[in-house]
């Protein structure tokens, strides 16, 4: 994607601005991924832990800073490996609170464990993301939130089988398919996708 | 001008062979994309962050390896976060000496983090070196009247 086309995405459509929640321990990665989705025409609210995340949602207990209206968040990003609470923690956290569980979460990681995917996907993350995030896996997500992501509980068909023409994300695959919810169990049987056959690939 | 020209081709050239050892990858070139007129410096921005990030974590990683009783997953988590950071930047040597270092971690192997450490911060100061020749070679171009050359 060349640098020119940058700034003409970002012009003043203001309806479609989502605002992504990052969360990430490094204080060099926050700064790459408040770039990336800034770049993606997103306003970001980066914070260095879970905990830290969970207060600014409001749902640790102490009052959040801004009324939830306000800070609506269309989307968590979070890395996995974080001193305190890792970003599986904060998932469930988020999935098992009822104010905001249909917030999607998408989970980033250096290292490669199929364990660690399909358990932070099991536990309802949107995507696992390998460090370190493209513009690409960024745009991806701003084509998810366009769909309406953040109104879905479950996302129609997440896996399909192994495909080498597949992008990096678990999400590209659904581009084709309807909507429609599929249940739980029926995910259970997808085969794995993308994401998790480029992982495969490299090791 | 000539002058331009000269250092434009100096920064090519420098480019390319910090890419050729290995001592930059493909993440560096990702940065530089992340870059334009409203944000300028990012690229040098994210770098310096990186300089002041590893040279604590160095302190930090001698530090717990001359402790009486060594923490192994102290060691450990202070090279993941090196490996983790020096991934973002695209400092290939920096991040594969951390692998290596996490595998002595692993076996609680101290004369083998000893020496990783060593290498590690050999590898450091060369590409902390090399990145300050860059960024020197790209404030010359500007300088000169010149644009910085779009690499890759």
């Amino acid at each position: 994607m060349a640098v020119e086309d940058i700034g003409s995405g970002c012009s003043s459509s203001g309806d479609q601005e989502f605002h992504v929640l990052a969360v990430d321990d490094s204080i060099i990665d926050r700064k790459v991924i408040e770039r990336l989705l800034k770049i993606s025409c997103c306003k970001v609210t980066a914070v260095e832990s879970g905990s830290r995340a969970l207060q600014y949602l409001g749902i640790d207990g102490e009052r959040s800073s801004l009324g939830f209206d306000e800070l609506k968040v269309n989307l968590i990003i979070t890395d996995y490996s974080m001193p305190g609470m890792t970003g599986y923690e904060l998932l469930k956290k988020i999935k098992g609170s009822t104010k905001l569980r249909k917030i999607p979460v998408v989970i980033m990681s250096s290292e490669n464990i199929l364990a660690r995917i399909d358990r932070c996907l099991e536990e309802g993350a949107e995507d696992f993301l390998m460090k370190p995030v493209q513009l690409s896996d960024v745009e991806r997500l701003r084509d998810f939130m366009l769909r309406g992501g953040e109104d879905r509980e479950v996302v129609g068909c997440k896996r399909k089988t192994r495909d080498d023409s597949c992008s990096s994300s678990v999400l590209s695959c659904d581009r084709d398919h309807p909507l429609s919810p599929i249940s739980v169990s029926a995910m259970a049987h997808c085969k794995p996708i993308s994401k998790r056959s480029r992982l495969l690939a490299t090791d | 001008m000539e002058i331009v020209g000269q250092l434009q081709k100096q920064f090519v050239d420098f480019s390319t062979s910090l890419n050729h050892e290995g001592f930059l990858d493909e993440q560096y070139l990702q940065l530089q994309k992340l870059q334009d007129e409203s944000n300028p410096d990012f690229v040098c921005e994210v770098v310096s962050l990186f300089f002041d990030d590893s040279e604590k974590l160095l302190n930090n990683l001698a530090t717990a390896l001359q402790q009486q009783v060594v923490d192994f997953k102290q060691v450990d988590a202070h090279v993941h976060q090196f490996k983790g950071s020096s991934s973002s930047i695209g400092a290939q040597r920096v991040k594969n000496m951390c692998v290596a270092f996490r595998n002595f971690c692993e076996e609680k192997n101290l004369d083998g983090c000893l020496r990783c450490l060593q290498q590690l911060k050999h590898e450091y100061f060369l590409v902390k070196n090399k990145l300050e020749t860059l960024f020197r070679l790209e404030r010359q171009i500007v300088e000169a009247g010149g644009t910085v050359p779009v690499i890759g």
